[in-house]
């Protein structure tokens, strides 16, 4: 199959390039990239004022697969992935049996090669702890060796300083990061959303921001004397967002992501009980969001993620309290970046870009994508003014639990293109 | 005039005049509960249904009686737990028994807001009786009732909470009533049992009970969840009782008639020393009656609506 991309503006932060121009792509590789191609044989697609960019990864998801098949499946996750402008996404090993063995890693990568034909690139994260206990090691050479590109007992923290100093040390050796779900955990025994004054107002239990603030300090000081890589799931306090600027002023390995519920919503949101607006960490308040904004506008806040989490219908059609943790991303993230970020002069398209390619790369160690003559086509692209309105019944996800439906966006993705394989939305 | 609401699921967010419809209304039920036949005829072919996941002596028998008063057909449904470790959804369990032609709900949970979720799967009129740490408006309402009994009016005074305001419901649903019937509410208790960014609902947060008693006009004096909360939000009973237990010497000195009121079940001599439970100044016995008349005006006005 040959594509030629007509008019599309390439940005790539990487070389700094910035241009409207021409892309032919033949084979899953980039031929030329010039102004005015003309090449018969290829299927034009028109991409005046959309972007074309190195493909993006979304470097926290929950895939369900194995376990929960019936909230997501590897092949409905990563069409959700491609629906939503991702070309690559990490899944946590929250599944059951959870990823804390390489034969597990291995069934994963393997699904993941046949679902679409491999358009999505699937990165497993594997457990620290064996089964996610937070007792034991998990095997994270062995791991590794199968292809984890990083470890992580995310859905839980691992709680136990010892063991978090270990897992930094092991995990060094071999250059891997340790994602932590940071929470203090009998802090936020029976918490169901932020403590603070709305939670206060509607008699819900509350996690307070300090039980995610004071694992990070923790962290951030056993980071600093192991000297190892040390990466912040879904980062969503002030608090916090100071902490890694100053461990990263101080030239610690310290990395972070930002969900795009957590700068888009504040815990407000949960004033009419709706349980998706219940995850974990919780919406915050606006002095959070706005501490978030700033951490990623100074770069202190390296990627957006999207902690995607799909539950069934039914799991969420109960009492908040007893309701799941968890909303789906894949298929907002794009329009909420450019609605709430790039829109109101937080990102430029190219950060924007950075932060959801670029950097989340460089984090789990994956190779840059160039886009360049003779390069495999690895590519993103996307209307940035597109208007248009969430419906959650039009989500690939087989999930449906977004607090996004109905909210009008800006910012839609246009298609996928990798591994010789394309989506066109 | 009908109440705006086809529920009561909450005083937040209640106008001045529906709270006021509701208690004028409740004087005149309580006129029939002084009758020799206490039974009036306004519910009467309606079904009300009492689902209560959550333990609870008073306030059932209390909307059972206001119910049977107004002579409707009572369904008592009890379960103890979360709708989840039962098994069966709350959705289900609503669904079910709403299918047998119930008019009304009266449901207690131990989650906030499952009122709020059940009006939206069942069309039956719902009355929140309390739901987890969020509201229980009829309590709030029959403590309104009593205070403006005995004082004459509720503008203007002062009205103090005392006790575990974090994980109270009476105290919120107090709140929100009294400060939209502009009355000065402040609440008092230790700062592990005073919820974060409460001063933001308008009222005053005192850590000392003596600070407050002296402009106080009524204390509504919470009970202590002795098994859960001893040794985590205060270290032990006696300890509590000495710096915030009612006692009459401390309302002595204090130098005024406090009127007092405690939601009951009372530990005696934990947060209110047995002299003052029994004294010329305690309304507990007048909350009880008080809460049928209440609870009957409640059923009948949102009733009526249909």
């Amino acid at each position: 199959m040959q594509y030629l991309l007509k008019n599309g503006r390439l940005i790539d932060p990487l070389t700094g390039r910035d241009e409207e121009t021409d892309i032919h792509i033949v084979d899953g590789k980039i031929g030329r990239i010039a102004k005015n191609l003309n090449v018969p044989s290829a299927q034009v697609i028109e991409l005046k004022g959309k972007i074309v960019a190195p493909g993006f990864i979304d470097l926290h998801v929950h895939l369900r697969e194995p376990g929960f098949e019936y909230k997501e499946t590897i092949l409905t996750g990563c069409t959700a992935a491609a629906a939503g402008g991702f070309t690559a996404v990490c899944c946590m090993p929250n599944t059951n049996p959870p990823i804390d063995d390489e034969s597990v890693v291995r069934l994963i990568k393997e699904r993941a090669r046949i679902a679409m034909n491999g358009l999505v690139d699937v990165y497993p994260v594997a457990a620290v702890t064996k089964g996610r206990k937070g007792e034991h090691l998990a095997p994270l050479s062995e791991l590794a060796a199968a292809g984890a590109v990083a470890f992580s007992d995310d859905g839980d923290p691992v709680h136990d300083a010892e063991i978090m100093r270990r897992a930094l040390e092991y995990a060094s050796m071999f250059n891997r990061p340790v994602i932590q779900h940071a929470q203090d955990i009998p802090m936020t025994k029976g918490g169901a959303m932020n403590e603070g004054f709305t939670a206060t107002r509607l008699g819900i239990p509350g996690m307070p921001p300090v039980a995610e603030d004071a694992v990070l300090a923790r962290d951030i000081q056993i980071t600093k004397y192991t000297g190892a890589r040390y990466h912040l799931a879904h980062m969503s306090t002030a608090g916090a967002t100071a902490m890694v600027r100053a461990a990263k002023a101080e030239g610690l390995h310290v990395t972070c992501e930002v969900t795009p519920h957590h700068f888009s919503l504040t815990d407000e949101a949960v004033s009419d009980f709706d349980t998706n607006t219940k995850m974990n960490p919780p919406l915050r308040t606006r002095e959070d969001v706005d501490a978030l904004k700033k951490g990623l506008k100074d770069g202190t806040i390296d990627v957006i993620a999207t902690d995607h989490a799909p539950h069934s219908f039914d799991e969420k059609q109960v009492e908040y309290q007893s309701a799941p943790f968890g909303i789906v991303g894949l298929e907002t993230a794009l329009g909420l970046v450019v609605t709430e970020l790039v829109n109101s002069g937080v990102l430029t398209l190219s950060q924007m870009i950075e932060k959801m390619s670029t950097n989340p790369r460089r984090i789990v160690n994956l190779p840059e994508i160039r886009i360049a003559e003779g390069e495999q086509a690895n590519l993103t692209i996307f209307d940035p003014a597109a208007e248009w309105i969430v419906d959650v019944q039009a989500f690939k996800s087989k999930s449906k639990n977004s607090p996004f439906g109905g909210r009008k966006l800006t910012g839609k993705p246009v298609g996928v293109i990798n591994n010789g394989e394309a989506y066109w939305i | 005039m009908p109440l705006k609401s086809k529920h009561l699921l909450g005083l937040d967010g209640m106008s001045r005049e529906d709270i006021t419809l509701i208690l004028d209304t409740a004087v005149s039920f309580r006129e029939v509960l002084e009758r020799p036949i206490k039974k009036v005829p306004p519910l009467q072919g309606k079904t009300v249904a009492n689902m209560f996941f959550e333990n609870s002596t008073r306030t059932r028998l209390s909307f059972e009686l206001a119910e049977r008063r107004l002579s409707a057909d009572v369904l008592a449904f009890q379960a103890t737990g979360s709708s989840v470790s039962k098994g069966e959804t709350l959705k289900d369990t609503a669904r079910n028994i709403e299918a047998m032609k119930v008019d009304m709900v009266v449901m207690r949970h131990s989650a906030a807001g499952a009122p709020h979720y059940l009006v939206r799967v069942i069309d039956a009129n719902v009355i929140n009786a309390g739901d987890g740490g969020h509201e229980h408006p009829t309590q709030a309402l029959l403590d309104m009732y009593t205070i403006r009994e005995k004082l004459g009016r509720l503008e203007g005074l002062h009205v103090c909470i005392v006790g575990d305001i974090a994980h109270s419901r009476v105290a919120r649903s107090n709140i929100y009533g009294l400060r939209t019937m502009g009355a000065r509410v402040s609440v008092c208790g230790p700062a592990t049992m005073i919820p974060r960014d409460i001063e933001r609902l308008g009222v005053d947060v005192y850590h000392h009970i003596d600070d407050v008693l002296p402009t106080v006009d009524a204390l509504n004096v919470l009970r202590i969840q002795m098994e859960r909360d001893a040794g985590r939000l205060f270290p032990t009973l006696r300890e509590y009782h000495n710096f915030y237990g009612v006692t009459r010497q401390r309302l002595e000195k204090a130098g005024r008639a406090i009127t007092i009121l405690h939601p009951g079940p009372i530990n005696r001599d934990v947060e209110i020393s047995a002299d003052v439970a029994d004294s010329e100044h305690s309304v507990i016995l007048q909350q009880v009656l008080n809460g049928v008349a209440v609870r009957m005006a409640v059923l009948y006005l949102l009733s009526s609506r249909n």
